[in-house]
């Protein structure tokens, strides 16, 4: 019976590969998530079938799971994914530390290998926790989506950390005893207390990397929880897990280029960074009224959209699309460009922007557009800022200065929607409202796009 | 030997999803997170097979709430994940509308 539940776990981890496989196109997606899911389910089946189960708590467990799980799914909106993830990986850390110390309940007394996946089991799975709790309450807005530093933070996190692995070291010599329990809760409350003291100094901005990160950190967990009851299947679809998450995390370190260590720990967004680069861009702005911006739309060949997260506030990603619908029946040919930190989660806009009907083959990669900028009409930059600011190229005293970007200001004409003149997020000056070529269009990002529909169906 | 044996298997497995994601487009980032967050619901096989009749009353416990947790994983996981595909549509070959 057990060769023939590990014969079929391999199968799933076959599924689980192929499923991943398939994600490399949005044509094959779709089948590809089906497929991960089957070999889900036939694992779940499988782990049913073996002996001395103690099925009313185990269908206790999956009916509130299914429930809830079903619930979140069928209501998130699609502007809240960055929350509904980060509150996943909190789940997947959590069910992690919850296997590992039931395992250590039942069994104390445990080899020296076995104490230690059980101290990272406990370790990583709270950190996950309590940090994607952080994240959630950030990202929603519960708490606040700045940066929150205190002094010596790095000290005491170090010291916390320097502790723990030395309770943790303890813990492994001598897990049977009672005092190795006492450790080992205490070290499970220390676990829970790192997520928290190293999420809350990392800003808003910068959430992107650390629910990809979190990601990360609740495969790993799986891993370790895997090596505690030796199941191949969890160690594999944590590790593939694992991998993924980590090179999201690089992903968008690279689209900010910043060091992750630079991310984790620098404090960036406290409001303390962005106050040296106060001098700022100066100059006067042009500013176009949407009769205008019909003109100039109207007598475009190439039009590119450049979404940002203020598109997505806005809810102006619908009224968007149905722009560009209008604009190629009058024969130009429009696409959106995507930065790769753009919204609140690597693919965030790409997906706001299914949502909203726009084929994915309209949306263009930031390194597939730049080449060609100088020959697109017009840029239209909506919601977006520190992503097409070229300080970032040119001026080395920026903050964001050697950030990749979508480079607007070489199209013949950039039209930058925005409410006002107040800088974004990051709290960054940007040259290119000031340019020779952008036309400033005041105004909500929905309103303003409403009405140049209107002008097209009117003219 | 098995932890040997375990070492293998993690440390091929994490080559393995490095080439598997690294040819995913960014386009597709998102369902990729909320997917694999689905498939980090797997110690929900491990949680399963934890809950013994023989169980002390705490491990039922933890047993229960591992459960759960990763229940609300992988069905949260995939029922997203599905919902968010569903939308990436190719353009459709529409007949050709007016010109300018």
């Amino acid at each position: 019976m057990n060769l023939f539940i590990n014969y079929v776990y391999l199968i799933s981890a076959v599924l689980f590969i192929f499923g991943l496989k398939m994600l490399s196109s949005p044509a094959t997606a779709r089948k590809g998530n089906l497929l991960s899911s089957l070999g889900m389910l036939i694992a779940v089946v499988v782990a049913l079938m073996s002996n001395g189960l103690d099925y009313k708590w185990i269908i206790l467990g999956i009916l509130i799971g299914s429930a809830v799980g079903a619930y979140l799914a069928a209501k998130v909106e699609m502007t809240q994914m960055p929350e509904m993830v980060a509150l996943l990986n909190g789940c997947g850390g959590l069910s992690s530390l919850t296997l590992a110390w039931a395992e250590y309940h039942q069994q104390p007394d445990t080899s020296l290998f076995i104490a230690i996946v059980t101290f990272l089991s406990i370790l990583i799975g709270g950190v996950t926790f309590t940090g994607s709790m952080v994240a959630y309450a950030k990202l929603a807005g519960k708490i606040t989506q700045k940066a929150i530093v205190f002094k010596n933070q790095h000290v005491v996190n170090g010291a916390v950390l320097v502790a723990i692995v030395l309770a943790g070291i303890i813990f492994c010599l001598n897990p049977g005893s009672s005092f190795g329990y006492v450790l080992f809760i205490m070290i499970a409350l220390v676990a829970l207390g790192i997520g928290v003291t190293s999420t809350i100094p990392i800003g808003g901005a910068d959430m992107p990397v650390v629910i990809s990160l979190l990601n990360s950190y609740s495969g790993i967990a799986a891993c370790a929880a895997g090596f505690v009851i030796s199941n191949k299947l969890l160690i594999v679809a944590g590790a593939l897990v694992g991998a993924s998450g980590i090179i999201l995390t690089q992903i968008m370190c690279k689209a900010m280029n910043r060091s992750l260590a630079n991310v984790l720990f620098s404090g960036f967004g406290s409001g303390a960074a962005a106050k040296s680069s106060g001098q700022g861009a100066q100059g006067e702005i042009r500013p176009a009224s949407a009769e205008d911006v019909y003109y100039i739309l109207e007598s475009a060949d190439s039009v590119v959209f450049v979404p940002g997260y203020g598109l997505a506030v806005a809810q102006a990603q619908h009224v968007v699309r149905e722009l560009g619908e209008l604009l190629e029946k009058n024969d130009t040919e429009v696409s959106y460009a995507i930065h790769p930190v753009a919204g609140r989660m690597p693919g965030h806009m790409n997906v706001l922007l299914a949502e909203a009907n726009v084929p994915y083959d309209q949306l263009i990669e930031m390194d597939d557009i730049n080449p060609r900028m100088d020959s697109v009409d017009v840029c239209v930059v909506i919601g977006a800022n520190d992503v097409v600011n070229p300080a970032a190229l040119n001026d080395e005293s920026s903050p964001i200065y050697g950030m990749p970007i979508i480079e607007t200001h070489r199209a013949r004409t950039v039209i930058v929607l925005k409410r006002s003149m107040n800088p974004g997020f990051a709290g960054i000056e940007n040259a290119l409202f000031f340019n020779n070529n952008t036309r400033m269009y005041f105004g909500d990002a929905k309103d303003s796009v409403q009405a140049l529909v209107a002008q097209f169906k009117n003219n | 030997m098995e932890p040997v044996y375990l070492a293998f298997v993690f440390v091929l497995a994490i080559f393995l999803g490095f080439e598997l994601i690294s040819k995913v487009p960014s386009t597709l980032h998102t369902p990729l997170m909320s997917g694999s967050n689905a498939i980090s619901g797997i110690p929900l096989i491990g949680a399963i097979a934890s809950l013994q009749i023989s169980d002390p009353f705490l491990s039922a416990l933890l047993g229960t709430l591992a459960v759960a947790l990763a229940s609300i994983n992988v069905v949260g996981g995939y029922m997203v994940t599905d919902r968010m595909l569903k939308m990436f549509k190719k353009k459709e070959a529409k007949p050709e509308g007016g010109g300018k």
